[in-house]
């Protein structure tokens, strides 16, 4: 048996990386997923669009803004994996694009950058979306960010994408979240609302680069490791059509909300070709339902939420797969107050509960780490904002208990004018293991800069 | 009979003199005072221009639309959404603020570039909105009672006959430890108001600079508020000021917070 998988088997990572709401350990690369074909449709489609509406007679607001931005973070713990110090060198012009003929609404938001590290230029279409507003109801269509739950980059019932490589190399938060290619539909009947999403287009989570990121790889060890991978994603057909429901409304001041989700993990599962020498992984996205509700209301002086959701994991329901993340529970408490002008704190504690934990004791290969019952985390998130606003003083961390790991985010921003802003700051992650959460991202701590000019 | 008669007058002018002396209690002027600046009509819009001006002469801009409803009589409930134009950065945020006379309000914050709606927690007494030099209270008002009002004297400020009123927190927890106010006698607008520190020194000063009738509601379109201590400074100027547009109660929602309506924001 390989040494290699022995002690630190494919199948501890299918299982770990599934502990966590924010972000699981990775120990293998990821290919950034195919999206140029999409993208050149979508391209095509908004640009369509935009013509439309420009000729129109009908179009009766038309505004343009944007931002020129310069991203940079340099490694201080270590060189990147592939040599060089920088996790991200680039410059990055965003336009954003409103047009509104009632009523319809379009919305577009292409960034295009020149990123020095790889020495190329890229484009994207962040969001790109046609709105119909009516009076009881209306409809989005198009590549769009959907945000839900109450957590603070925790995330229960926000089932949507997320880009973690942008989190932890420092990129303005916006980038954390990816948009989704699909329709939403809103109801407004008046007892609640609805929001009605389909995704066609199944997109996972974007993860560190392995190229730029140090992170636990038990099949890269000491050699060259498995390259041979394939990523198989879900297949764009009907059935394997996302969906996801949110209904919500005011309860006794408490902003109430009930979800549904129906649709797949965003972090894939990973399947070897031979169990004991593997020379080939499959990387595939596992079924998974959500049901969930959250609570966000006035209490205690400040304001206290309550999320929780339960996991449903279609493919291993008895948890005897440990190729396939058993299901859980998660939960979410946080309470954040200001306590003097202009300064608010906030602490959330997260925990996530495995069910059916004796048939993943019992199929856990010997000699892999093992997972614990409940995972949990606790952060801390301080904000001091001074001189009228224009200077933020800013705390993030996570710690987690059961593992005994962190992530640090401190940074300082300030608005030079009304146009020009730049923040500073620092992502330090570390942990006794070398296999958690943030334990595995112990040599990535990195300085961040970001420059932006905005219109 | 006689005797009757005097006991009849002297009932009605005693009756009188409560009357007037009520008029002028400085609780009564403050009520209409109130009722005039922070409650008048039933919905009101207004595309808001603030200026934060720096001691060293920098402005910053902060334009919004800013709209709000009455729930009940004045001094009651009202709702407020703030449409933000200026500065780019926070281009097309939204704010929702249900305010309750005596207690904190609910605040909710929508953030574009995530597509985020969250409440927020601050405090209306010692949270300055949007960087300026006003606090939430001094835009959304502050209860009447949580002050003890005393009318000092009456003289003319502006040339508007007006009363001056000394008001005091009775909880120990505000900025400053008293605040005067001149308020015009005819519109019962704060025409000027003073703010002394815990040392009994003036260190905030808010001055209504522009006062125009719009549908028979005297409106101060233009103020300031000067903040001596700091050398900062805040000009705000209404434009396209409007009352009784039908504002509808569907507008304060989560569903509009996220899409804001043109309709209302421009």
């Amino acid at each position: 048996m390989n040494k290699q998988v022995t002690t630190q088997g494919p199948w501890t990572t299918t299982k770990k990386r599934y502990r966590s709401n924010l972000w699981s350990p990775r120990r293998f690369d990821l290919r950034r997923p195919d999206t140029t074909v999409v993208n050149a449709a979508s391209y095509l489609f908004f640009l369509s669009c935009v013509l439309l509406f420009c000729t129109s007679a009908y179009a009766s607001d038309i505004s343009l803004h944007g931002f020129m931005q310069g991203n940079y973070s340099a490694g201080v713990a270590a060189s990147n994996p592939q040599g060089g110090d920088f996790k991200l060198a680039e410059e990055r012009l965003q336009l954003k694009l409103d047009a509104t003929a009632d009523p319809f609404h379009l919305f577009i938001k292409a960034d295009g950058w020149y990123d020095h590290i790889g020495q190329k230029w890229g484009s994207e279409l962040r969001e790109g979306y046609i709105d119909y507003t009516a009076g009881k109801w209306d409809a989005r269509l198009g590549r769009q960010v959907i945000t839900w739950g109450v957590g603070d980059l925790v995330f229960i019932n926000d089932v949507f994408p997320k880009d973690y490589e942008a989190f932890f190399s420092g990129r303005p938060l916006e980038y954390l979240k990816k948009g989704v290619d699909g329709a939403k539909i809103g109801l407004y009947p008046g007892f609640a609302s609805f929001e009605l999403v389909a995704i066609p287009l199944f997109t996972p989570n974007h993860f560190p680069d392995s190229q730029r990121f140090w992170m636990f790889d038990p099949l890269s060890g000491n050699g060259p490791g498995i390259t041979n991978r394939e990523t198989v994603k879900p297949a764009a057909t009907i059935e394997n059509t996302e969906i996801a429901l949110r209904a919500y409304r005011d309860i006794a001041g408490f902003d109430a909300s009930l979800y549904y989700y129906r649709g797949f993990f965003r972090q894939p599962s990973m399947l070897p070709d031979n169990m004991t020498m593997p020379t080939k992984l499959t990387l595939s996205y596992p079924k998974l339902s959500v049901y969930g509700a959250s609570l966000q209301g006035k209490a205690l002086d400040g304001v206290l939420s309550l999320e929780a959701g339960h996991y449903d994991s279609r493919q291993d329901r008895n948890g005897t797969d440990p190729m396939v993340p058993n299901s859980q529970t998660r939960f979410l408490l946080c309470y954040q107050r200001q306590l003097w002008e202009d300064f608010t704190v906030s602490f959330q504690y997260y925990a996530a509960y495995m069910h059916d934990y004796r048939p993943y004791m019992k199929n856990l290969p010997s000699g892999f780490p093992q997972e614990r019952h409940l995972h949990d985390l606790v952060s801390i998130r301080l904000t001091q904002f001074l001189m009228h606003q224009t200077l933020r003083l800013s705390w993030f961390s996570f710690w987690g208990p059961s593992d005994s790991d962190y992530l640090l985010n401190p940074e300082i921003k300030y608005n030079f004018s009304d146009h020009v802003w730049a923040a500073l700051g620092g992502m330090v992650f570390g942990g006794d293991k070398s296999w958690s959460q943030f334990g595995q991202l112990d040599k990535n701590d990195n300085v961040y800069l970001q420059v932006r000019y905005e219109f | 009979m006689k005797k009757t008669l005097i006991i009849v007058f002297a009932i009605a002018v005693s009756a009188a003199l409560c009357g007037i002396s009520l008029a002028v209690t400085p609780d009564e002027v403050m009520k209409k005072s109130q009722a005039a600046f922070l409650y008048p009509g039933k919905d009101f819009k207004a595309r808001v221009m603030m200026k934060l001006i720096s001691k060293g002469g920098q402005e910053r801009v902060r334009e919004m639309t800013m709209l709000r409803k009455n729930y009940g009589e004045s001094g009651g409930d009202q709702k407020y959404f703030i449409y933000f134009f200026q500065p780019a950065d926070v281009k097309d945020m939204t704010f929702m603020v249900y305010k309750y006379p005596g207690r904190d309000a609910d605040r909710w914050l929508f953030v574009p570039a995530i597509s985020m709606v969250r409440r927020i927690a601050a405090k209306d007494k010692h949270s300055s909105f949007v960087g300026s030099d006003f606090t939430y209270e001094d835009v959304s008002g502050r209860s009447l009672a949580e002050d003890t009002h005393g009318i000092i004297k009456e003289e003319k400020t502006g040339g508007k006959d007006s009363y001056v009123v000394k008001s005091t927190p009775k909880a120990g927890d505000m900025d400053y430890s008293y605040k005067m106010s001149w308020i015009d006698k005819s519109t019962f607008l704060p025409l000027k108001e003073e703010y002394y520190d815990k040392r009994g020194e003036l260190y905030k000063v808010f001055t209504a600079i522009e006062v125009k009738d719009i549908k028979g509601f005297p409106t101060i379109t233009k103020r300031s508020m000067k903040n001596l201590q700091s050398g900062h400074l805040t000009e705000v100027s209404y434009s396209r000021a409007d009352y009784g547009i039908g504002i509808d109660d569907s507008l304060f929602s989560e569903r509009f917070l996220k899409q804001p309506p043109k309709k209302w924001t421009e």
